[in-house]
């Protein structure tokens, strides 16, 4: 059993290895096959232990395995430690199947590319890293997965690096969450300092020991873990760099930006939940930073025209619902949304690239449309996917997840009628936006003819993922309709039970209303988009629309707040001043060097009387002392 | 018997010295720093007589006998020296041979 | 004889500043001759007659004689009146200034000086030989090894260095 928890990270490293030492002498067939065949073996491994750990329930709860000591300097101690418990099995999951079935896509879709095993070496080591991070026993393990997936997500979101625009996308996204992570670097120190100890167990059992609910330091150290967290799933203020990262390719933007690394953070909160039940003040403003989120981005979803910058603001705002989930003590609720948003993100993601590539590199929506006749496999998998985002009732899986989030946003302990409203808005914007996109792709008369039909290696996989999307949430459904709660069940084990107000809510009106709302908002999008495009139009060039494309201004606040000052002073160190002491040390030696070299003139004369005159001095002195 | 005291003889070879260290600051004939050389030798010596003299020791002389040798060394070198400089410079001017100058 | 010391001082004072301030090399060179005269009688008169027989046969001897072999070699004239104005105060004004400081010292490091033994006798030169040849015996052997690298050394610096080339690679 261990053998598998130790085996599941490394082979996509040693994947990666293999492919960037050798990829590029490699036939594309065989890169292919190690590059998805690593994370496919690592997805078979995942569901093995799975099956392991699910049996031998709930006599065990947690497996680790400790391969080598990392560090060990005085009291700093820290090892190459991994655990498998309720938690991390789902991300594995999530990870490993949706990987292997995106890097199975991206064998066709990177094709034609000339950085075919490079795309590959970077996808695994990816896999690798998140694989570290989910699965570290210590907090210093899970921060080098962190930066790790940080590193890969530079490197593919600037993967076609001869286009400057994409690295300075790749930079910004890069500088953003080092900014989170450094709040959580210097979380993590303070945690040691406390603590002495790097094991994520014992610092939350230590910490639930000593600390007291609502101290300073709690509220500190939980403050700084959020930031990192923040920063990692681009939520307020640290969001801005999503919608740029959209320059990588498709599979990178399903991977990276959809399934899993934006839910680092999620899974960070979940894992160090201890220390955020000791600072509810901390907790609450999590709730309040999601519901902020999911408004902002869904409003600014509705004002794109790029197809892929839609699912991006869409990205952020369903973050913003776990984030709501997480922050109103609704645990295993953000963890089925995350599981069951994977699966159509990655989708809708996969599709769009489809629907990119055959309309070549078109993004705008505007530019498409009557795509429904041409790619019926495509417009089938992108609608359910489509539906699954806006939660349509019964059918899909969205619904379940997005609903039980709604429902404990209103119910759960620390939950409250404005969060419940602000939940619900976004409901109906996501309905909203997501069939704007649907009818404005889809429907209509083509403005740009597809050049060819994608094959089955790249339909499959979406089939696939419609499918997850569609039955993936019968595992969890809600008391008034099924009562199955296989999911919660299992992540039960790790993390704590969710704690439900005695309210005179009823549960099936407020489990009702999200999905009214959500067919609400689908017809509103009918209506505009199919039957009445003029009445958009209109919309499309006011001041408002605008503002909600560019991202409510967030851009240009940091833009003149950071960015500016920064250029502005180094253009005054142009001359590079702080070097002027170096130089200038430099410069005094040479002048003295000048001075003196007077004195050695060749002339001989010259040199006896500087003879007299020192015995003569030396002499007076001598004598008069 | 001498009675002159030892200040006025000691005194009497410091004043040739210092002639001696004059001709050499002032003159620019390398013949005539050499033999203003000699001067201060000789005085240097006339020193060591003076001394021996006063103690009654023979040593000052014996000094004496050796300084007389290492300034005929000197002299002979010097002068050697001096030729191969007419020959290369064709002038005497000491100020002339300054080609050891840093570069400036 | 104290007036015989006191003499001799003045002609050797004398003598050496109209050597050093002399316009002709020869001149010079013979004025210089008359100080080391000078200084031999003053040898005489502080009981070294060897030494100062030596002073006249080795140094006014052999050394002013080299001097004065070198000078007329080279044909060094009379000294430039337009180009060095060697009368010129100016130049000997900071040397002298100098020199009288050192004077001064001189006078005044003199005041310590320990008084002498009453007994007055004669060195004979037998007894500096005795000196020479057993305490200070080493010393001349190393003053006969300098002497032979000076005579050395003299030979090679002196020669003319003529190109020698083969006389097959010689210039027809």
């Amino acid at each position: 059993m261990t053998i598998y928890i130790a085996l599941i990270p490394a082979i996509p490293l040693l994947g990666f290895l293999v492919l960037a030492l050798f990829g590029s002498k490699l036939p594309r067939k065989a890169v292919g096959y190690i590059g998805a065949g690593s994370v496919g073996i690592v997805a078979l491994l995942t569901i093995i232990a799975g099956i392991g750990f699910i049996k031998s329930l709930p006599q065990v709860r947690s497996y680790s395995v400790v391969l080598w000591e990392w560090i060990n300097a005085g009291n700093l101690k820290a090892d190459i430690s991994f655990s498998l418990d309720a938690l991390s099995l789902v991300f594995c999951f999530v990870i490993t199947f949706v990987g292997f079935l995106i890097h199975v896509y991206s064998i066709e879709f990177m094709a034609k590319d000339d950085g075919f095993s490079r795309f590959f070496a970077y996808m695994n080591l990816f896999v690798g890293s998140m694989l570290i991070l989910v699965l570290a026993n210590n907090i210093l393990l899970m921060y080098l997965g962190w930066e790790g997936v940080g590193l890969c997500s530079y490197l593919l979101i600037g993967f076609w690096y001869k286009e400057p625009a994409n690295g300075y996308a790749a930079r910004k996204a890069f500088i953003i969450t080092r900014i989170g992570d450094t709040a959580m670097i210097i979380g993590i120190f303070i945690l040691f300092l406390n603590f002495g100890t790097f094991n994520i167990n014992e610092l939350m059992q230590q910490a639930s020991g000593k600390w007291v609910a609502g101290s300073s330091i709690a509220v500190l150290t939980a403050a700084l873990l959020l930031g990192g967290a923040l920063g990692k799933s681009a939520q307020l203020p640290l969001q801005t760099w999503l919608p740029d990262a959209m320059a990588g390719p498709s599979p990178v933007s399903a991977l990276i930006h959809a399934a899993t690394m934006v839910t680092a953070g999620v899974f960070l909160i979940a894992r160090t939940h201890v220390l955020f039940s000791l600072a509810p003040v901390v907790q609450a403003a999590i709730a309040i930073i999601g519901a902020l989120t999911l408004l902002i981005a869904g409003f600014s979803a509705l004002a794109q025209h790029d197809l892929k910058r839609i699912l991006a603001y869409s990205t952020i705002s369903q973050i913003g619902y776990m984030f709501l989930a997480l922050g109103v003590g609704a645990w295993s609720a953000a963890i089925f949304h995350f599981m069951i948003h994977a699966f159509f993100k990655a989708l809708l993601f996969l599709a769009a690239g489809v629907v990119i590539l055959v309309l070549k590199e078109e993004h705008d929506i505007f530019k498409m449309g009557g795509l429904r006749k041409k790619m019926p496999v495509v417009f089938m998998t992108f609608l359910i996917g489509a539906a699954s985002l806006s939660a349509l009732p019964l059918i899909t899986a969205g619904f379940y997840s997005k609903d039980q989030i709604l429902w404990y946003s209103l119910s759960s302990e620390t939950g409250n009628t404005v969060l419940w409203i602000a939940g619900i808005t976004g409901a109906f914007l996501t309905a909203l936006y997501s069939f704007r996109m649907i009818f404005i792709t889809f429907f209509g008369e083509a403005k740009t003819q597809p050049s060819f039909l994608p094959g089955k290696v790249m339909t499959i996989p979406l089939i696939i993922l419609a499918v997850l999307s569609v039955f993936g949430g019968f595992i969890e459904l809600p008391r008034s309709i099924g009562n199955i709660h296989l999911f919660s069940n299992l992540v039960d084990n790790t993390l704590p039970a969710t704690i439900v107000r005695e309210s005179g809510h009823s549960e099936i009106l407020f489990q009702s209303l999200p999905a009214i709302i959500a067919l609400a908002g689908i017809y509103l999008a009918y209506l505009i988009y199919f039957k009445r495009p003029a009445l958009s139009e209109s919309f499309n060039h006011s001041r408002l629309n605008k503002f909600f494309e560019k991202g409510w201004g967030f851009d240009r606040v940091y833009d003149v707040l950071f960015v500016k000052p920064v250029v502005w002073l180094s253009e005054i160190d142009k001359d590079d001043v702080f070097d002027w002491l170096n130089i200038g040390i430099s410069k005094l030696a040479l002048l003295a060097n000048r001075l003196l070299s007077f004195l050695q003139n060749g002339k001989l004369r010259w040199y006896l009387m500087s003879f007299t005159i020192g015995i003569v001095l030396i002499l007076t002195y001598l004598i008069f002392k | 018997m001498l009675t002159v005291p030892i200040e006025i003889q000691i005194l009497f070879a410091g004043i040739l010295f210092l002639l001696g260290l004059i001709g050499l600051l002032v003159r620019r004939n390398m013949i005539y720093m050499l033999m203003s050389i000699e001067i201060m030798f000789n005085s240097a010596g006339l020193v060591f007589v003076i001394a021996a003299n006063h103690w009654k020791q023979p040593d000052g002389q014996v000094m004496f006998i050796f300084i007389l040798a290492v300034t005929a060394v000197e002299v002979a070198i010097g002068l050697a020296l001096l030729l191969q400089v007419y020959h290369h410079f064709k002038t005497l001017d000491a100020d002339s041979v300054n080609k050891l100058k840093d570069y400036n | 004889m104290n007036i015989f010391f006191y003499i001799a001082a003045v002609v050797a004072i004398i003598s050496t500043i109209m050597a050093i301030s002399g316009k002709n090399a020869i001149h010079s060179l013979l004025f210089l001759i008359l100080s080391l005269l000078a200084v031999s009688v003053i040898f005489y008169l502080l009981n070294a007659p060897f030494i100062a027989a030596l002073e006249v046969i080795i140094y006014a001897g052999a050394i002013m004689v080299l001097f004065i072999f070198v000078t007329m070699m080279l044909n060094v004239g009379i000294e430039n009146k337009n180009g060095n104005k060697l009368t010129n105060p100016r130049k000997w004004i900071v040397s002298s200034i100098l020199a009288a400081i050192l004077l001064v010292d001189f006078i005044l490091a003199l005041k310590n000086v320990p008084a002498s033994p009453s007994v007055d006798q004669v060195i004979l030169p037998k007894q500096v030989g005795i000196s020479l040849f057993s305490t200070y015996l080493l010393a001349v052997e190393i003053a006969a090894i300098l002497l032979m690298a000076g005579v050395i050394g003299a030979y090679h610096l002196g020669s003319q260095k003529k190109k020698v080339t083969h006389r097959f690679l010689e210039k027809k």
